[in-house]
């Protein structure tokens, strides 16, 4: 068996380039080189070609019409366009006074989904942060039940980012179009790994990235429903009025023509992809959980994107175990690495202890990922468990009987 | 986070690692101290053991394990190293800057020399109540 080091499995944070992709990108810097806004030349022409062939290529993947798709530099635009964009839109009162309309969302959605959201709510919006059940979904009824007479919006992910688990997307989109509440779904790990149809899945407004579905990095895409209902925004922006005045700014034209690419192959493999992911994935788990006690997979096991997979390890904790498997690239639930002491508040919001939410990997696996590869981390893991939890007394009191949650801890 | 060479080395090799017997055999002998600091929501726990010898005051082994991040089971390792030999009131002058300073440790990780500081007291306070009764 032979892999080469260092092993990449943390393609939830973000993919490398298809070279199919960089291929089609590379004569927009130096020969396709124009502004696709200069309507009165060739070089604006074939530029202009390039833009609308990669909206046609967007579009097919998601099931919208090219119209419906604006360019944005990434997902963290497209939430934020979306929700600021809709709640000003749809706003009850004008700025400046409160009740200007409720919004519902959930606690565990990406940074780049709550901060927007805790912004309108300094701007006058109520906002309903939703807690997910210890599968960590969120259903159509928990929607049902938090809607109010004065509800204009419901952000919901598609599936979360840190577990794969998927929402009742299209359930909670039916129930919106009943309500005649705006419905936005950060798609940005769904897109590109399962089918997508924003007509019949009931999306108002879809944000996606390129660089999680093997696009560059700096582009993405939002989705915005065109008909049945008909979708406004206020812009973030404002300038030449690009994107039909919802996006200002010259197109990053290199970055679309990739972004357009990436979907076109998405489209092309993701089926074959799913499959063979679960397998990987699948094996990977059994492996770890027939090697050690005290594991638990995150998340409701049955829904999940395939290529994902969020483990705790008792009584080992995230950083050391990361240092343990330096040579293997994947992300830790406890937030420590990045200087702040706090455990994932994805894990905390499904109930996961602080201890486990300390404790816990994800590993998320891409088109290039192979057998050789998931047998060699899980051999690793497994041996690096092992090493910790020889060297932790939490491990040793587990085994002498004694309730860990008992003691008291001189918290610090 | 990028560590040291010496935090690295400490853990892929920690000193003395280990009990001196089961939490309770632990509780009961006379010439065990031992300090279990830390908590497992704050994602680090120490236990430092030491084995002092009751006439000349001496501890002459130390032990322990750590539930933590790298720094912390480093921190806790060179505290072994640095009590063996030591008497009690030695082991008390052990400072966690010492340890920063030893192992190079980088601001956010400070609060590992502290636990590694406060396990040291927390073992031998734990010994002088022993032997107090």
């Amino acid at each position: 068996m032979s892999v080469t080091l260092p092993m990449y499995l943390d393609h939830a944070a973000t993919t490398p380039c298809d070279p199919r992709v960089v291929e089609a990108m590379m004569p927009y810097f130096t020969e396709t080189f124009g502004n696709p806004g200069s309507r009165n030349h060739s070089y604006g022409w074939a530029a202009e070609k390039g833009v609308s062939t990669a909206r046609q290529q967007i579009a097919d993947l998601i099931g919208a019409d090219s119209k419906e798709i604006i360019f944005t530099s990434g997902s963290t635009e497209s939430n934020n366009l979306a929700i600021k964009g809709a709640a000003n839109m749809y706003a009850k009162k004008p700025a400046g006074e409160t009740g200007r309309g409720h919004i519902i969302t959930a606690i565990h959605e990406h940074k780049a989904v709550l901060d927007p959201c805790k912004r309108l709510e300094k701007d006058g919006f109520d906002v309903t942060y939703l807690a997910p059940g210890p599968d960590g979904l969120i259903t159509r009824a928990m929607i049902e039940d938090a809607l109010r007479e004065d509800t204009i919006l419901v952000t919901i992910m598609w599936a979360n980012n840190e577990l794969g688990t998927i929402n009742e997307i299209p359930e909670i989109g039916e129930l919106c179009h009943s309500k005649n509440v705006v419905f936005h779904t950060d798609a940005t790990q769904w897109v590109g790994k399962m089918p997508t149809n924003v007509k019949t899945d009931n999306i108002d407004l879809l944000s996606l990235s390129g660089h999680k579905m093997y696009g560059p990095k700096g582009v993405g895409a939002l989705y915005v429903r065109r008909r049945k209902p008909r979708i406004r925004l206020t812009a973030l922006q404002e300038g030449g009025g690009q994107e039909r005045g919802f996006r200002s700014g010259t197109l990053n034209v290199t970055g679309i023509v990739g972004l357009g690419k990436a979907c076109e192959l998405c489209a092309q493999t993701m089926d074959d992809e799913r499959e063979r992911l679960l397998v990987l994935r699948n094996e990977l788990e059994s492996k770890i959980e027939n090697a050690l006690d005290v594991v638990q997979v995150n998340g409701a096991r049955d829904r999940r994107l395939t290529h994902i997979t969020n483990i705790s390890f008792g009584f080992v904790e995230g950083e050391s175990l990361m240092m343990a498997i330096k040579e293997i690239a994947v992300s830790s639930g406890s937030a420590c690495t990045s200087a702040s002491l706090e455990p994932s508040y994805v894990l905390k919001a499904l109930g996961v202890g602080d201890d486990l939410a300390h404790s816990s990997l994800r590993i998320s696996m891409g088109r290039w990922t192979t057998k050789e590869q998931i047998d060699y981390a899980a051999d690793k893991i497994i041996e690096a468990v092992k090493k910790l939890r020889d060297l932790s007394p939490l491990y040793d009191m587990h085994n002498e009987g004694i309730d860990i949650s008992k003691i008291e801890w001189a918290a610090h | 986070m990028a560590y040291g060479e010496k935090v690295i080395d400490h853990y892929e090799n920690p000193r003395n690692v280990g009990t001196f017997g089961t939490q309770k055999e632990i509780k009961e002998s006379a010439e065990i101290g031992v300090g279990l600091v830390g908590a497992p929501e704050c994602g680090d726990v120490m236990q430092l053991q030491i084995k002092v010898n009751d006439s000349t005051g001496v501890i002459e082994d130390a032990k322990f394990k750590c539930f933590g991040c790298g720094s912390a089971i480093a921190s806790s390792s060179l505290a072994t190293e640095w009590l063996k030999g030591k008497s009690l009131d030695e082991g008390l002058e052990i400072k966690n800057t010492e340890i920063v300073e030893e192992l190079s440790l980088p601001p956010v990780k400070i609060h590992c020399s502290v636990l590694a500081e406060d396990a040291i007291k927390a073992a031998i306070s734990d010994y002088k109540a022993k032997h107090n009764n």
